[in-house]
């Protein structure tokens, strides 16, 4: 609860309009997209400026208040949930887009940007920002950089961390910061730019974003194959790699996926099938279509039962789309979803596509696995009921298996969704206890009061007891797998 | 657990924080909160993928004004975190009830039906305590049930335009004296139709020559016949002229969409017997409408009949032979078109036409198919004017932000005529044209009325 004083002060800052803290107006902002977390914050706060932001996180530092920033609040791992309450700080306003810069090839923006409204602005003048999260229509480029979101382009263009070049934020001691800038090449210093991406909000506020930009490919084609069995499909997606050709895309769908994307937007999939990559290429026209050649050559080498070009640009965005709604079609299966994305080295998809489904019947539960299969980004998504306890259980269990299963195979504990809460407790399985340690030091140089996004990323107190036979180094390692309730 | 000690979490704080103004859980109010449909709010996800799509989410930036809001909202009341009480009320009827956002939901939930149990809940909770207003007993109870009380109201309509009252209270300022929406809206009313026209309708038409291909009972509607008279009029000559019988039936209402949408479970319950019972009797093979909103309602009537197995069947056949006149008229044989019509035409779409029903492209191509029309689409056609049944009343200001953002898109079409295909959305376009400065340049109407100036 704010005290009256430091309400008025906050009040003063934004206005009235900007401050909410009525019942339903706090409910509204206790939950993100992630499913399980809930908790009220104290008051929600939208400023309409860097100043404004600056005079709010100045109280908020001087009096010890929590500060949660939040986008359109899309994240999956609870990242914008204000576990500890304290002011959820909407940068939804911040929304300008200020320049595209059509001779350096960036676009500067305020972080409340939807990352679609900047695709459709730099296209408009043929240029290209690539990274495309699945929930790209309504996420914010703020809530994009906080998270390091990734998208279906990752493999062959990377995500988030590679566009961003600079970057305005807000210390939580009320300083304005500028790092990076337009520049291509700058090694003054610490990468404080990239080490802001995917910081979920725990080190500072960003309030202005320099990312660069790709010419606009001209042309592209999508592709689908469908296969009887899953390892043909992931070793399609070795030999296309090891046949130096990289796709803009390659994303899986397996069977289970399949029948409820086709109960949802009615496109005719093969139901009969195990598994279905769509694979996009972009690029020049003729490059586009000798690297498709060759790609459905592979397909079939690999025993695709159909490989299908799409024949206008309406088949493939239709095709995008299902594999689009997969995550959101899943849910209409059970009354809850979740959503996980654990990611393994490409090489290793098949193996850990094989583990997710004998853990999911391990534990007796319900998972369908659909991702991107190119860069071994994979979403093993769960359809449960949140009320039903016992069957949670057995979720969390079989999910905690599924991330061991993962670092064995050398992978990691999440691929793009972030830690946040959800993984909190599972992150020093992969940083380790060192690794740990330093991000601590640096949210502590940040951050000295802990205001910022507190009880994300570090999980509070965890106990582990569970032996890890290999990890990515190849040593035995030791670790407690207890967990404190 | 994590999920059990973070739910525990935030009944503490709920309880804490909101527990002064909870009300007391009698049996009345868990008998009203089982209203609502558990597994359908659990199957919300909060993706947001409804946020972009939703009107008043885009005017204020604010979640509690999102679909996603609304039933987290809502859950919070059902599992008694939340109060029913003002500020629950008034996000529910922030909501235009579009549906845009079920047409954006890849989960499937049934918003519509959703919000309009959360303001039955809100309803029965003010019954209860004796505080629902009288204005809003007089509308729900007293007039739309009533057909000849909406007659006589369309007949003081009618007395007050021949007798020049409409234009000498606009010029004396005298129209001041009513509420300022129903002052504004009221300039967008046209001619109604006298009494001597609409007592002398004729209730059976046919085609001239052939046999009927169909025979069709006409959903006349309440405001459409008493505001629109001549839309209805209009719609049966195009229906004649594509060789189908119409019969004006008689014993019909309202259709009881406007009680359904404000909470009025049971009236709307009645209304929809009564007019099963009507239409059942008149022998038709189509029960045909010409409003997007009450098509969707009347297209739902099964699932008004939860616990009722005998009017549930026959909701159900009476659903089946429900049609929106363009979807009937892309299944017949192509109208043929006696003038051509050399005009820029655009359309809006009815959000309970398109979200409701799913009818997007038969508008679309009735109006590509009238000669010398030139068809251009309106950018975010399907995105809500503002209108939704009586919220440009209820929630005028909300609904002018709307309407002038509508007609930026609609202006940039450079379109002479502004089409639309619902009553409401009608009403909220010719004023929208008259706000935006475009009268004289612009024309709004049904899509059966520029139908039928070509046949």
């Amino acid at each position: 609860m704010l005290s009256k004083e430091v309400r008025k002060q906050l009040i003063s800052v934004v206005g009235e309009k900007w401050f909410l803290d009525s019942p339903n107006e706090l409910y509204v902002y206790s939950y993100d997209a992630t499913p399980l977390y809930q908790a009220m914050p104290d008051a929600v706060v939208i400023p309409g400026s860097v100043e404004e932001l600056s005079a709010v996180l100045c109280i908020a530092n001087e009096q010890r208040i929590n500060i949660v920033p939040r986008g359109s609040g899309t994240n999956l791992c609870g990242g914008t949930v204000p576990l500890e309450g304290g002011i959820v700080l909407n940068i939804n306003r911040l929304n300008k887009i200020k320049e595209i810069d059509q001779e350096n090839l960036t676009a500067t923006f305020g972080p409340g940007v939807i990352t679609a409204d900047l695709h459709k602005a730099v296209e408009a003048v043929g240029l290209f920002y690539p990274p495309d999260p699945g929930s790209m229509r309504i996420s914010t480029m703020g809530g994009n950089v906080a998270e390091c979101a990734g998208g279906m382009r990752g493999l062959k263009y990377g995500v988030t961390k590679d566009y961003i070049i600079g970057l305005e934020m807000v210390l939580p001691s009320g300083e304005v910061l500028k790092v990076g800038g337009k520049n291509a090449k700058d090694v003054a210093g610490y990468d404080l730019t990239k080490l802001l991406v995917g910081s979920e909000g725990t080190l500072a506020v960003v309030t202005e974003i320099t990312a660069k930009l790709l010419p606009l490919p001209e042309a592209k084609q999508t592709m689908v194959a469908y296969y009887r069995s899953l390892t043909d499909a992931a070793r399609t997606v070795q030999r296309v790699i090891a046949d130096r050709i990289i796709p803009a895309t390659m994303e899986f769908l397996d069977n289970g996926t399949m029948r409820v994307v086709e109960d949802f937007a009615r496109i005719g999939l093969p139901l009969d099938m195990e598994a279905m990559l769509l694979i996009e290429q972009d690029g020049t026209e003729a490059q586009v279509e000798r690297d498709m050649a060759r790609i459905a050559e592979i397909c079939r080498q690999e025993r695709a039962a159909e490989v299908r070009m799409a024949q206008t640009s309406a088949e493939a965005a239709g095709l995008m789309a299902a594999r689009r709604s997969a995550l959101s079609a899943l849910a209409r299966m059970r009354p809850t979803t979740i959503l996980e994305d654990a990611t393994v080295p490409r090489s290793r998809l098949a193996e850990m596509v094989e583990q997710v489904n004998r853990i999911a019947k391990k534990y007796n539960v319900h998972i369908c696995t659909f991702g991107h299969a190119g860069d071994g980004n994979l979403h093993p998504t769960c359809m449960t009921d949140e009320r039903d306890k016992e069957e949670i259980h057995r979720v969390e269990q079989a999910f905690e298996e599924i991330f061991l299963a993962a670092l064995k195979l050398g992978g990691t504990i999440t691929g793009e969704h972030g830690v946040g809460v959800a993984k909190a407790k599972y992150l020093d399985l992969k940083v380790g206890t060192a690794g740990v340690e330093l991000m601590k030091r640096i949210k502590q140089a940040f951050d000295p009061n802990g205001i910022m996004n507190p009880g994300k990323m570090f999980a509070k107190d965890t106990r582990r007891r569970v032996v890890v036979k290999s990890c990515a180094c190849g040593h035995e390692h030791e670790a407690n797998t207890e967990h404190h309730d | 657990m994590r999920a059990d000690t973070n739910m525990k979490q935030t009944q503490n704080i709920m309880t804490e924080k909101s527990g002064k103004q909870s009300m007391q859980p009698g049996c009345d109010t868990m008998s009203l909160l089982g209203k609502f449909d558990m597994d359908e709010i659990m199957n919300c996800m909060q993706c947001g993928f409804c946020l972009p799509a939703c009107p008043t989410y885009r005017q204020t930036g604010k979640e509690s004004a999102s679909p996603r809001g609304r039933i987290a909202l809502m859950k919070g009341v059902a599992e008694q975190k939340l109060p029913v009480e003002a500020e629950f009320e008034h996000n529910m009827y922030l909501c235009l009830g579009c549906r845009a956002c079920e047409t954006a939901c890849p989960a499937g939930v049934p918003y519509g039906s959703l919000v309009e149990t959360a303001r039955e809940v809100v309803e029965s909770t003010k019954k209860q305590s004796g505080s629902q207003s009288f204005l809003r007993k007089l509308i729900f109870e007293k007039v739309f049930p009533h057909p000849s009380r909406l007659h006589a109201l369309g007949t003081i309509l009618w007395g007050a335009q021949a007798a020049g009252l409409q234009r000498l209270a606009l010029k004396t300022g005298l129209i001041n004296i009513l509420p300022r929406p129903l002052a504004e809206m009221q300039q967008a009313v046209g001619r109604v139709a006298s009494p001597w026209e609409r007592r002398k309708r004729e209730r059976v038409m046919k085609p001239e020559t052939a046999q009927p291909i169909a025979r069709i009972g006409l959903f006349t509607g309440c405001i459409m016949d008493v505001m629109f008279y001549e839309i209805n009029q209009a719609t049966a000559r195009v229906l004649v002229k594509a060789g189908c019988e119409v019969v004006f039936v008689d014993n019909q209402v309202c259709c009881g969409a406007l009680h359904a949408h404000a909470g009025e479970k049971e009236g709307a319950v009645e209304l929809a017997k009564r007019n099963i019972e009507a239409f059942e009797q008149a022998g038709v093979d189509y029960v045909v409408n010409n409003a997007g909103g009450c098509g969707a309602a009347l297209k739902e009537y099964h699932h008004w009949f939860h616990d009722d197995p005998v009017w549930k069947e026959r909701a159900m056949s009476f659903v089946a032979a429900v049609r929106d006149v363009n979807e009937l008229l892309a299944e017949l044989p192509e109208l043929t078109f006696a003038k051509s019509l050399p005009i820029r035409v655009t359309y809006q779409d009815s959000c309970h036409l398109a979200h409701g029903q799913g009818i997007r492209n038969q508008p679309r191509q009735l109006l590509r198919s009238i000669p010398g029309v030139e068809y251009v689409e309106l950018h975010n056609a399907d995105s809500c004017c503002g209108s939704a049944g009586i919220y440009n009343i209820t929630n005028y200001e909300m609904s002018m932000q709307i309407l002038d953002q509508k007609m930026q898109d609609v202006e940039e079409t450079k379109a002479n005529v502004i089409v639309t295909s619902n009553p409401g959305c009608l009403l909220q376009m010719k004023h929208g044209v008259n706000r935006a400065g475009l009268a004289g340049r612009m024309e709004a109407l049904h899509i059966m009325e520029l139908l039928d100036r070509a046949l």
